[in-house]
């Protein structure tokens, strides 16, 4: 009798975050990263802490913060999880605990985040 | 007036377990015509130059299944792949990658054989037809759903494609999870409950990283990646369904 | 089968070291999956971006000053690239994860379902940097 794997629930998570950051990512690191900090199309006022602040206090922009953080972050693991095999690195809680452990960690520290910056 | 007869360099990992402490290369020139096939040109070294070379062939047109080997590092069917391609340069052959090395070209393929007889490769029937009730009928587009899985002749080539299969042969591997996709995709059979187990199993479908080779090398075009992750779809559904509403049996 | 035959069998293991490095479709594969190091990379600053938002304007605005420092638009500008890719790669194997397509009666062919997808991507990609642009 084979073992059922619980690998359903990493991978959905991994084809949510991958879907996600297919397609806003480009963009996401464009105007944060790039634009905004150099004045490109945007002014760097953009993300002022007032502005940033009204927008993480609104329940959309909650939403779509915790929605790229984690599922972001859950995509990169159970990828992460699976590349250490292939150079080598074989399944085993260790490795487990490593990549979803620090997604489980990022995740909480986001909820905590949104929820912070109060409403 | 007659052409210069081309001649080509084909290097061949040799191994013999009753003398050799590992494989290593042997170099062989082949005279070669447009025409000839890479096994052609092991025939002509087997035939003419060294009688000791093993390999397997059968059928010499891409049907049995038989003579897939690595040729300059990708796994491909001798039969199916020409030396005039590889002129002049020369070109490198070796056994199927993934398969423990039983003696120069022939691999073990034990693991291989265990695993297709481990997925219920047949019908089982949803409704059995008594002789006089006729055939089971299908339509086009349901015999569509799993016509080009059928294709396969297990030559393995997607094994010696499948750095999963490569790093832990526990994987059932593209091939065997076509075929089984192959079964479970045709509207006679009623046994996709009985070959779960096996799909949803970490060694299942699990194991594959949609690396996408083993369909990149496929000679019948099965598209074994498209098999293995079509099922990733249908395992997830049973995992959640079977979390709100466990099965008989509590697996 | 005799004792004698199975000692004269001794199938040879090849290793599987530098497997990726031998083959280009393989680098190609690895590159692809390690754009999930620039995705963890760039949500972690995000995060940090968050927390420190959540902390004081003082630290918030010590975070836009790294992300103003040039080594940090090298970096971006290298995930950029990385994230353009992941994209391309994504919707590059999705048809291969999928079932097949109807349309019209006839089946949609991979190569139409990755450029929808990335259209898609470019829709979206559009959208977020005219929504950014409507809210200065």
């Amino acid at each position: 009798m084979m073992k059922r794997s619980n690998a359903p629930i990493f991978w959905a998570l991994f084809g949510a975050g991958g879907m996600l950051s297919a397609l806003t990512g480009p963009a996401l690191v464009f105007i944060t990263g790039l634009a905004v900090p150099l004045g490109l199309m945007f002014a760097p006022e953009m993300m002022s802490y007032e502005r940033t602040l009204g927008f993480a206090q609104h329940i959309a922009g909650k939403f779509f913060i915790l929605a790229v953080i984690v599922l972001y972050l859950w995509h990169a693991a159970h990828r992460i999880y699976k590349s250490l095999h292939d150079v080598g690195i074989h399944p085993s809680p260790a490795s487990r605990m490593a990549c979803y452990g620090t997604a489980m960690a990022g995740s909480l520290l986001a909820v905590y985040g949104v929820l912070a910056v109060g409403f | 007036m007659s052409e210069q007869q081309r001649m080509i360099d084909i290097e061949v990992l040799r191994y013999r377990p009753e003398e050799d402490a590992e494989p290593f290369f042997q170099t062989y020139t082949v005279p070669f015509t447009d025409d000839m096939s890479v096994l052609q040109g092991l025939q002509y070294i087997k035939d003419e130059l060294d009688s000791t070379l093993s390999y397997r062939w059968s059928c010499r047109m891409a049907i049995c299944g038989s003579c897939g080997m690595m040729i300059n590092g990708k796994p491909e069917l001798s039969c199916h792949t020409f030396l005039r391609h590889f002129y002049p340069g020369g070109l490198r052959v070796e056994p199927l990658n993934h398969f423990p090395i039983e003696r120069d070209l022939v691999v073990r393929v034990d693991d291989f054989i265990g695993k297709l007889e481990s997925i219920k490769p047949y019908i089982i029937a949803k409704e059995v037809r008594r002789l006089e009730q006729g055939e089971y009928l299908q339509t086009p587009a349901e015999r569509d759903r799993y016509e080009q899985f059928s294709s396969c002749i297990n030559c393995m080539l997607c094994y010696a494609a499948c750095p999963q299969y490569g790093l832990d042969n526990k994987f059932m591997g593209p091939g065997v999870l076509a075929l089984l996709h192959r079964y479970n995709a045709d509207s006679r059979d009623g046994g996709q409950a009985q070959r779960m187990e096996l799909v949803n199993a970490e060694e299942g479908v699990w194991n594959c990283t949609a690396v996408g080779y083993c369909s990149e090398v496929c000679p019948k075009g099965v598209d074994p990646a498209n098999a293995v992750n079509i099922n990733k779809i249908n395992s997830a559904k049973d995992y959640f369904i079977n979390l709100v509403r466990p099965r008989e049996g509590g697996k | 089968m005799s004792d004698m035959q199975h000692d004269a069998r001794r199938p040879y293991v090849r290793p599987m070291t530098g497997w990726w490095r031998k083959n280009p479709y393989f680098v190609c594969y690895m590159l692809r999956e390690g754009t999930a190091l620039v995705v963890a990379a760039y949500a972690m600053v995000l995060l940090t971006g968050l927390l420190c938002l959540a902390t004081s304007e003082a630290a918030f605005n010590g975070w836009l000053a790294v992300l103003r420092h040039p080594f940090s638009i090298a970096l971006h500008l290298l995930a950029l690239a990385a994230m353009v890719y992941h994209t391309w790669s994504w919707f590059d194997i999705m048809p291969k994860t999928m079932p097949p397509v109807y349309a019209g009666g006839k089946r949609v062919p991979r190569h139409v379902i990755t450029r929808a997808g990335i259209v898609t991507a470019i829709v979206v990609t559009l959208l977020i940097l005219l929504l950014t642009w409507s809210l200065t």
